[in-house]
């Protein structure tokens, strides 16, 4: 084709509503690009995604994803196409701005794909209500509002319930339903405050109708497939990113399906897609009427499922399409003999399942609905319903073992207290589903509350059935045991009485067996009678299991390290094969290793792949703390580890035996004691007085880990932890809340050390997730030093193979251990990018040779590099903005400088919603803290203002209320405080929250920036130039 | 639903055990296998199945149960005929679905109408199987284990005879429409789907016997003419081709359609093959390879005429970019397609080759 060089644009720091599924949509794109010969110039800040690898792209930039930025990038590299359809919404908006701005045409750059104007008559609500009334179809009972009153009055003839929403939307923000007048205008403020357009449509709250979305792919020619069809099992009024959904869809007849699905190639060809969107329907669950509810001109969420559902890879198509191919010239890239140009069939059932953190977040509201709060997924494949919907329960790591016998399942909760459950619209509404149908209570009766199609809830009941029934045998035999493992029970779920029966795999391959496939995109299912796949006889073949459902603390830089772990071991291995179950990554595409099992990643499913397959050795380093768990299981079930054994593992792991080596190498750590009773707990506190850390063992992203500063926290959090921690004891530990925190990212062949340090701006106190993070480590010498020997020391005494990181504390001058992980870490991907090297690689070399250094190794850092965390304060509705040892950022993104603050601007400008304040900065901090004062000097370019009650000295003071009224009236350009002071400002940290005020809480931090913003100094470089 | 063992034995002498469920009996037909994930109503009563055992691909089958039959003038608006065809249905959970517009489960209306089917099974290795050794002769028992059940059984089965004489009407019916003007349709196991789309042109349409003579299709006057889709082996239907080459002398508009394409093929002088295991889906492109414009079609057929073995200088229209299977032909008097632009199940992206149909019948009155 004629292009020559094309700039794609990813979707930056991982938010809730945008996330690693357009790490994995971009990474199909750029290698669509790369096979064509056409060299890829990649806009994304964020550091932990595959695709700002250069396995994937040429030529990487991390750089906030604004116009001015981007235009530099442009003026540099001189693309002549961009594609604005593969990083989710944030790519779609950067575009429409550089195309308002005249960038593209200014540098003669052209949109491939689907053009701005299809674009923008998809992403405007009333363009695109009236777009589909001349082309036929029906849109929800809706009218336009631009003004409160007006909107009342509309919602007045609509009749309550109704829907706000809001243009240019993500995830679902600003968008609302209002049961009377009170919580319409309390809705409208905040819609009102994301809209970019200013404008917002009311519509008829659809209630109880179903929620249909279709994906369809369409060529310049205008040839159409529509590959996929999602059902959701929630109805209409919970957002997609929070429903339960299933494809193929299960309870729509030919009618139905077919009447949606030329609706939805109507409105692609309205749109004049060239590419692929989706189009979200709603269905009368009683009659054959339906509306179209939206359409995303681009890669999405629900693509990223609809390709590893289907096995049609929706983003590589999609590029393909967009360089000028027609559909029947892309070749099938499953079975390899057939065309793109088809409709998958499925002869299996995909269930893909949201996992929610609420309880990390104080005060949030724990209930789900038109808005996005789930921060990850899974998808779980079987062949029939009930062993997919188990098997995904399991697989959202949350502690359920299944439908039955978790821990709704094996309450006391009572019947209302069930319909109260299932009426706040709690998360996983199935789990008190499973819970009503245990106590017999009526289906039709739950129907009414759920809305969930009646045939789902029958199979829910038909699990919790065959449960109960089982359970009453003492010895049920083979056979029923058999029939169980069928409905997807796992060996836990059935205790005693289990027997023993190996699962068969079978292959994804498009078309539903019709041709054969030659890829070995594979799951297990105890439902059928033969193997799709045989074992390789002999080989040195390696298993990697992949981090599973992405959570707070675990995300696509795990994905990076499974991808890096592949790439590095292949020479080493005959074959690789991963095993994941989280449909947004890069490490379930099928073709990223030789074998793709798409599993649940228990012990259980672990080991009996392993077996099957005769695997050579597993890979769990890049599992996050999925593998570490269950290191000892897997090697007492015959299983070799590939990198340090389990016993290294458990002697970091458990925090007691950690301790213990600490102390006998002589390396400082904190105080610290492992209590098995309340009276050794309170013994300790009494020695070395409050705060102190409370952690249990086994952990990852500081859940259940507390600092208490009294003696009321420390009570409020042994009840919690008890429950958490049953099998290991407390530890606790002397917390210095002042000092600075450091940690390393390192990797060992057992005697040497490879290592690369990093400090955080933050003191200890904040999460290391969440805190800004910079390299090189700019502390004295000697603390580095130190530092280093203990890496060394720690991997001589625990003889670690492979990558792992070590957290630091660092007081008068002195490094304390806080933390050893015997694994990838979160920062992996950014430590090794801000020095040019990859860790995980060189944790290979050290699992399969000898380093060609002696002792410890540091690579040099040419340049300056930051790491901003992202938080998702806005659609975490209610919860109280706050920074502390348990991690509540969900994303983040870096930039390389020339300098510190080159690096720090343009790493905190790449978070959403950050930008240099043009308003009055509102200050303020809990009284006596002087580093407020410290605060108002540095940040004294721009008009401050400070809150009653925290004020900073010599700054105009406001009340909260007033403080409030002037952030709505946009007078106010950032928030900076610190500390938890919610009885005095939750409504301000709020309100800042719901209005994209960009908010930083934490002193040191917003004294770097003060610098960072008077320097002003920015380079854009590509990544490889600050190496 | 009845848990009785039931039993799948095909011709290679292979026994598969399942669950039975509808009517406790057996039937012999060919093993095929659809892809297509629902419409199961539709598919069960499309006539092309008489003669075959069904599988389905697709896990869960029953899940929306079967919805009341809606009948206008005759003709059916949500069935493809007037009761099951496909002799028994292999699947691997059946399902009890129900919902607001029917009152049956799949197993009732199974048992209603006689046909057996057989649950708990590994449709996907059959599947492979078929595809890989091709379509074999079975028997379909839930009536209990078949004494000798082999013996004879590819005689109990035969493709070649009869299957259009059984699905097929007895006697002509006339479906008046608002002009006078009549398209003959030669029934040889027509869908209604088929009916319900000629008729929306205002035609009158004559919907006469699969064996029915040129001078019987002519004494309608008819301004166009067509063949439908149908059960079996066309290059055995000694009197449907005949039928065919001489009303193709007539030079009278003509539509084809899957079993009715392949006879015009044949009559042109090309040549239909029996293919491995044909084409059963709803998701398979066809593609006008002049102008790379395509459409996704239903099919159900296990004869073709590949691209090589089309009738001397006659181009194909459309054709199948996977297996280069002939698609469609488009002459001036002509036209035949293998999909069923009728759909059901399947997309509405080719009801436009009625409107072509009704073209060529205005151009040429």
């Amino acid at each position: 084709m004629e292009h020559r060089k094309v700039l794609v644009i990813g979707s930056g720091a991982i938010k809730i509503a945008e996330a690693a599924e357009f790490d994995y949509s971009g990474s199909q794109a750029l290698k669509a690009l790369k096979e064509e010969g056409i060299e890829t110039v990649l806009v994304n800040p964020n550091v932990a995604t595959v695709q700002t690898s250069h396995i994937m792209a040429d030529r990487i930039y991390m750089i906030p994803l604004v116009p001015e930025y981007i235009e530099k990038v442009i003026e540099k590299e001189r693309p002549d196409g961009i594609f604005l359809g593969f990083g989710g919404q944030s790519a779609l908006n950067a575009g429409v701005d550089l195309h308002s701005k005249g960038v593209l045409e200014k540098y003669n750059v052209k949109v491939l794909g689907t053009h701005l104007e299809g674009i923008e008559k998809a992403l405007s609500r009333a363009e695109f209500k009236k777009a589909m009334e001349k082309i036929g179809l029906e849109t929800p009972p809706s009218v336009n509002a631009t003004g409160i009153d007006g909107a009342i009055k509309i919602a007045k003839t609509l009749e309550y319930p109704v829907i706000l929403r809001v243009s240019f939307n993500l995830g679902g923000r600003g968008s609302i339903i209002a049961w009377n007048e009170d919580e319409l205008v309390k809705g409208l403020d905040k819609a009102f405050a994301q809209s970019k357009t200013k404008e917002v449509l009311i519509e008829k709250h659809l209630r109880g109708w179903k929620e249909i979305e279709y994906e369809v792919v369409r060529d310049s020619l205008g040839n159409c497939a529509v590959t996929a069809c999602i059902e959701n099992l929630d109805p209409m009024g919970v957002h997609t990113g929070e429903s339960v959904v299933v494809t193929p869809a299960q309870t729509l007849d030919n009618r139905e399906y077919q009447e949606m699905r030329s609706a939805a190639i109507k409105v692609a060809e309205c749109i004049n897609l060239v590419g692929e969107c989706n189009v979200q329907f709603a269905l009368d669950p009683k009659s054959y009427r339906f509306y179209v509810i939206e359409t995303n001109p681009r890669m999405s969420r629900s693509s990223a499922l609809a390709s590893k559902a289907t096995g049609y890879p929706l983003a590589y198509v999609s590029a393909k399409l967009a360089l000028g191919y027609k559909l029947h010239e892309v070749k099938n890239s499953v079975s390899k003999v057939t065309t793109a140009f088809f409709e998958p069939s499925l002869d299996y059932i995909t269930i893909k399942m949201p996992r929610w953190d609420l309880e990390k977040f104080e005060l949030a509201s724990a209930s789900i609905g038109t808005e996005m709060k789930s921060i990850g997924e899974v998808m779980s494949i079987g062949r029939n319903f009930e062993e997919a919907f188990q098997k995904s329960i399991r697989m959202l790591d949350i502690g359920e073992p299944g439908l039955t016998c978790g821990s709704v399942y094996n309450s006391g909760m009572k019947r209302n207290e069930l319909e109260i459950a299932l009426k706040e619209k709690r998360p996983y509404w199935f789990l008190y589903a499973a819970k009503w149908f245990k106590e017999g209570y009526p289906l039709e009766e739950l129907f009414e509350i759920l809305h969930v199609d009646r045939f789902f809830l029958g199979k829910i009941k038909n699990i919790v059935e065959a449960y109960e029934e089982y359970m009453k045998e003492d010895d049920p035999g083979m056979e029923k045991y058999t029939a169980m493992k069928k409905l997807g029970f796992s060996d836990h779920q059935l205790g005693n009485r289990r027997g023993h029966t190996e699962p068969f795999l079978k292959q994804i391959d498009t078309l539903a067996g019709e041709w054969p496939a030659r890829t070995n995109y594979l799951y297990a299912t105890y439902n059928g009678s033969a193997d799709d796949k045989k074992s390789a006889e002999n080989g040195n073949r390696l298993l990697v299991i992949g981090a599973g459902c992405f959570r707070i603390g675990v995300s696509v830089e795990f994905d990076w390290s499974a991808i890096s772990l592949v790439e590095s071991a292949r020479k080493h291995f005959d074959s690789i094969a991963l095993m994941n179950c989280n449909p947004e990554t890069v490490s379930t595409d099928w073709d990223s290793a030789s074998e793709l099992y798409f599993e649940e990643l228990s012990s259980e499913s672990i080991l009996s792949i392993y077996r099957k397959m005769r695997f050579s050795r597993i890979a769990i380093f890049a599992s996050g703390q999925i593998g570490n768990n269950i290191a000892e299981e897997l090697e007492n079930g015959g299983a070799k580890l590939f990198g340090s054994s389990a016993k290294s593992i458990g002697g970091a792991e458990d925090r007691d035996r950690f301790a213990t080596i600490v102390d006998r190498l002589g390396i400082k750590q904190p105080r610290w004691t492992s209590a098995k009773s309340i009276s050794e707990i309170k013994k300790f506190i009494d020695e070395v007085g409050f705060p102190v850390l409370i952690r249990p063992s086994y952990i990852l992203s500081g859940a259940a880990m507390k600092v208490a500063n009294n003696a009321e926290e420390f009570e409020r959090f042994m009840e919690r932890a008890a429950v958490v921690s049953r099998r290991y004891p407390v530890v606790i530990s002397k917390y210095f809340d002042s000092s600075v925190e450091a940690e390393m990212d390192c990797a060992s062949d057992g005697k040497n050390v490879i290592g690369v340090s990093m400090q955080h701006i933050e003191e200890a106190g904040v999460h290391s997730g969440d805190s800004t993070i910079i390299t090189p480590f700019f502390h004295e010498k000697g603390v580095k030093k130190k530092m280093n020997e203990a890496a060394l020391s720690l991997a001589r005494e625990m003889e670690i193979r492979g990558p792992f990181n070590i957290q630091f504390l660092i007081k008068d001058g002195d490094p304390y251990i806080i933390e050893l992980n015997l694994r990838a870490s979160r920062s992996m991907p950014f430590s090794s990018k801000s020095v040019g090297i990859n860790m995980v690689d060189y944790g290979v070399k050290g699992i399969t040779g000898r380093f060609d250094w002696s002792e410890f190794y540091e690579p040099d850092h040419k340049s300056y590099a930051a790491k901003s965390a992202q938080f998702s304060w806005s659609q975490i509705k209610g919860a109280y903005p706050l920074l502390g040892p348990e991690m509540r950022s969900t994303g983040e993104a870096a930039s390389m400088g020339t300098s510190l603050n080159d690096a720090l601007l343009k790493s905190w400008l790449s978070i959403n919603p950050n930008r240099i304040p043009e308003k009055a900065i509102l200050l303020y901090g809990s009284p006596g803290r002087k580093d407020v004062e410290d605060c108002a000097r540095s940040l004294s370019d721009f008009d401050l203002l400070t809150l009653k009650g925290a004020e900073a000295s010599n700054v105009e003071v406001k009340s909260a209320e007033e403080a409030i009224e002037a952030m709505r009236e946009g007078e106010v350009g950032m928030l900076v405080t610190q500390d938890d002071m919610r009885s005095t400002d939750y409504s301000v940290r709020r309100t800042a929250a719901d209005l994209n005020i960009p908010m930083v809480l934490n002193f040191r931090l917003a004294q770097t920036l003060a610098a960072a913003f008077k320097d002003r100094h920015i380079s854009v470089k590509e990544l490889r130039e600050y190496w | 639903m009845s848990e009785n063992q039931a039993y799948l034995y095909l011709e290679d002498g292979t026994v598969i055990e399942g669950a039975g469920f509808g009517a406790r009996t057996h039937r012999y037909g060919e093993l095929v296998f659809s892809t297509s994930m629902n419409g199961y109503p539709e598919s069960m009563t499309d006539p092309s199945y008489k003669g075959q055992v069904l599988i389905f691909t697709h896990p869960l089958i029953g899940n929306y149960g079967i919805p009341e039959m809606i009948s206008e003038n005759g003709i059916l608006e949500n069935f493809e005929s007037e009761g099951i065809k496909t002799e028994g249905i292999v699947v691997s959970e059946a399902t009890s679905g129900r919902r607001w517009n029917g009152k049956l489960t799949l197993d009732e209306w199974l048992r209603n109408e006689g046909i057996p089917g057989i649950s708990g099974i590994d449709t996907r290795e059959l599947t492979k199987r078929i595809r890989e050794g091709g379509v074999l002769s079975c028997v379909i028992s839930n009536a209990g284990k078949m004494d000798d059940p082999f013996t004879d059984l590819s005689r109990k089965y035969d493709t070649n005879t009869g299957l259009i004489g059984s699905v097929s009407i007895e006697k002509a019916i006339v479906y008046r429409g608002r002009s006078n003007k009549t398209i003959a349709l030669v029934d040889l196991g027509v869908k209604h789907g088929i009916l319900r789309n000629l008729l929306k042109s205002g035609y009158t349409l004559a919907r006469l016997p699969h064996d029915c003579t040129a001078d019987e299709i002519m004494s309608y006057d008819p301004v166009g003419v067509v063949y439908s889709n149908g059960p079996g082996n066309p290059n055995t239907m000694k009197v449907e081709s005949d039928s065919l080459a001489a009303v193709l002398e007539y030079k009278l508009p003509v539509l084809g359609i899957c079993l009715g394409h392949q006879l015009s093929i044949a009559a042109l002088g090309g040549r239909i093959t029996k293919m491995k295991y044909g084409h059963r889906a709803v998701n398979k492109a066809v593609v006008d390879m002049k102008t790379g414009r395509g459409y996704i079609t239903t099919h159900n057929h296990g004869y073709a005429c590949y691209t090589q073995d089309m009738p001397a200088g006659i181009e194909p229209w459309l054709v199948s970019p996977d297996d280069r299977v002939v698609e469609g032909i488009r002459q001036e008097k002509l036209l035949s397609v293998q999909f069923h632009p009728e759909s059901r199940p399947g997309t509405n992206d080719t009801h436009f080759i009625f409107s072509e149909f009704e073209k060529m019948v205005r151009n040429g009155t």
